[in-house]
């Protein structure tokens, strides 16, 4: 770990992480906002939700939630507030050493007397605390709209813990499989492409899964692994998922370092 | 002791060639010519050197350390200059010079200024404003400002205006004095042949030739243009004279030896014009591949 780079890695994404977290924050707040209108004509809600497909229901998980109760509605604006840190996450793993390579600064930071275990540590840590403040922004901005618009409605905070617990999971995942695929492929030209690609593709994957019903995409997608819909309902995590989700993150990190360890660092032309 | 130690060095990028069996080593003080064609593999040894890619086989040491195994203890006492420079464009010159300078364990803040007053490098602007030989001066300036040991410099000249490629020169020549290890690359032999006491010449990935630049300059071809009236072309018959060739009442050739013989041969003529060149070092090439 060296502090020089870690700091320089946190300011380079610091504007990033606070948009990215504003953005989150404002997510929550407004779609909450709008609760005490669901709750209040939660019948006409349901007569309506009714009239639309199955498979579309599916989609959004609204065939088990009921939009009418705090935690219900919380969960479905949960998952696009996972969308959006999926994104986050996945751009910041992508770029993490690609940045350095498409942006040519690779050459000047590798020959630093640094190794590159302590260049990859260090930079996932600088991401790693960039996402935890995005991710308690997620945190009081969630409290902060569950105590102003629920309106005296009840609810189980424990479960809206575990909820909010899943985030630092979803986002490793998310952070540990960006940087594996960019060391993978040969030259990362851009990364919000491949940002967008792995954060909508497994968010796509997980609506599928649900409405194609039995098929079993939701192994591959952190979205099925730690589905808000699930947990609200169970008031629990889907275990065998979620240790398959961090199975994965695991593995990730593991062979990112190998693959870093062993990297020949393109040269410019 | 050897500063550098390449030890039958291969590198393959894939099928491509980098460098195949490169052998050479560098003494402690000495200012190594590295010179070569654009491809020839002068980037890939240093890029070697500096564990930023490794080898397909072969070992190198610095400083007596391999350099796989003890890179970033190796670091800390090496300047890199890249042929091409590019910095974080947000930073301003200042700033990153200073996250340069942060990763050794030494104040390096007077050297900062003083070097940067010598290349006269403006230090609050951004990078991203900067053109490409003002670049350049932020890469001399980073790459020199922790006193290292041992300097790489990748065709370091590109882009500086001649002033400033003298000043450059003087800086390499006051840290040589001071015991600094450099090895250079280029492809322009002018400039080896002022600074170096040895070159090395690869071409293709392999290395042709290693020598004392006056070894080299002795044994070196001088191109000559002979323009007079009456011409004969057996007169240049000389020993050591090659590729003799007459074009519109002009003589050229190459020739190889004691210049005196072709000087004594020119003052007997009522000449027009005479020139006298170094070849170019395409034309040193051609003289390896033959």
């Amino acid at each position: 770990m060296s502090a020089t780079i870690y700091r320089h890695e946190f300011q380079a994404r610091l504007r990033s992480m606070l948009i990215w977290s504003l953005s989150a924050a404002a997510l929550v707040l407004f779609f909450f906002s709008i609760f005490p209108a669901f709750a209040d004509q939660a019948a006409l809600m349901n007569q309506m939700l009714a009239r639309f497909p199955q498979e579309l229901r599916a989609a959004f998980s609204l065939d088990t939630v009921d939009l009418a109760s705090v935690l219900g509605y919380y969960s479905f604006l949960f998952l696009f507030v996972q969308l959006c840190l999926a994104i986050q996450a996945g751009n910041y793993g992508f770029g993490l050493v690609s940045v350095e390579e498409s942006e040519l600064t690779a050459d000047f930071l590798l020959s630093k007397p640094v190794s590159r275990t302590q260049i990859l540590t260090s930079k996932l840590l600088a991401a790693l605390t960039s996402l935890t403040i995005t991710n308690l922004v997620v945190w009081v901005s969630s409290f902060a709209a569950i105590s102003l618009f629920r309106g005296g409605r009840k609810y189980e905070a424990r479960t809206l813990l575990l909820l909010l617990l899943s985030i630092a999971i979803f986002q490793l995942f998310f952070l540990s499989v960006g940087l594996v695929i960019s060391l993978l492929v040969k030259r990362v030209r851009s990364v919000t492409p491949y940002g967008l690609g792995l954060g909508f593709g497994a968010y796509v994957l997980s609506a599928f899964s649900g409405v194609l019903g039995e098929v079993k995409l939701e192994l591959l997608t952190p979205f099925k692994h730690l589905d808000a819909a699930y947990i609200v309902q169970h008031g629990r995590y889907d275990t065998p998922l979620v240790l398959l989700n961090v199975a994965v993150t695991l593995v990730s990190l593991a062979v990112s370092y190998w693959l870093y360890l062993r990297r020949d660092i393109p040269a410019v032309s | 002791m050897s500063i550098i130690e390449v030890n039958h060095l291969t590198k393959y990028y894939g099928k491509a060639r980098g460098i195949v069996d490169v052998s050479f080593s560098e003494e402690e003080g000495e200012i190594f010519g590295f010179i070569g064609p654009n491809g020839a593999g002068k980037s890939t040894t240093i890029r070697l050197l500096l564990s930023l890619i490794h080898p397909t086989s072969g070992s190198a040491t610095v400083f007596g350390k391999d350099v796989v195994a003890h890179g970033p203890e190796i670091r800390r006492d090496i300047g890199y200059l890249p042929s091409e420079v590019f910095y974080y464009e947000g930073m301003k010159v200042i700033d990153l010079l200073k996250y340069s300078a942060s990763f050794y364990d030494r104040d390096c803040t007077q050297r900062l200024h003083e070097l940067s007053e010598t290349m006269e490098l403006e230090l609050h602007r951004r990078i991203s404003d900067l053109s490409y030989g003002n670049k350049k001066k932020v890469g001399i300036v980073q790459g020199l400002l922790h006193s290292p040991k041992l300097l790489f410099l990748d065709e370091p000249t590109a882009g500086l205006d001649p002033l400033m490629q003298r000043k450059f020169f003087n800086l390499i020549r006051a840290e040589n004095a001071r015991g600094v290890t450099v090895f250079f690359s280029s492809h322009i032999l002018g400039e080896v042949q002022r600074l170096c006491t040895r070159v090395g010449i690869i071409r293709e990935g392999r290395i042709v030739e290693i020598s004392n630049i006056r070894t080299l300059q002795q044994n070196n071809y001088k191109k000559v243009s002979v323009t007079a009236e009456g011409l004969n072309q057996a007169a240049f018959d000389l020993p050591g004279v090659t590729k003799l060739q007459a074009e519109n009442g002009t003589l050229h050739f190459f020739f190889k030896g004691d210049i005196n013989a072709v000087l004594q041969k020119i003052s007997g003529m009522r000449v027009t014009d005479v020139s006298i060149e170094e070849p170019t070092l395409e034309e040193i090439f051609m003289h390896y591949y033959e």
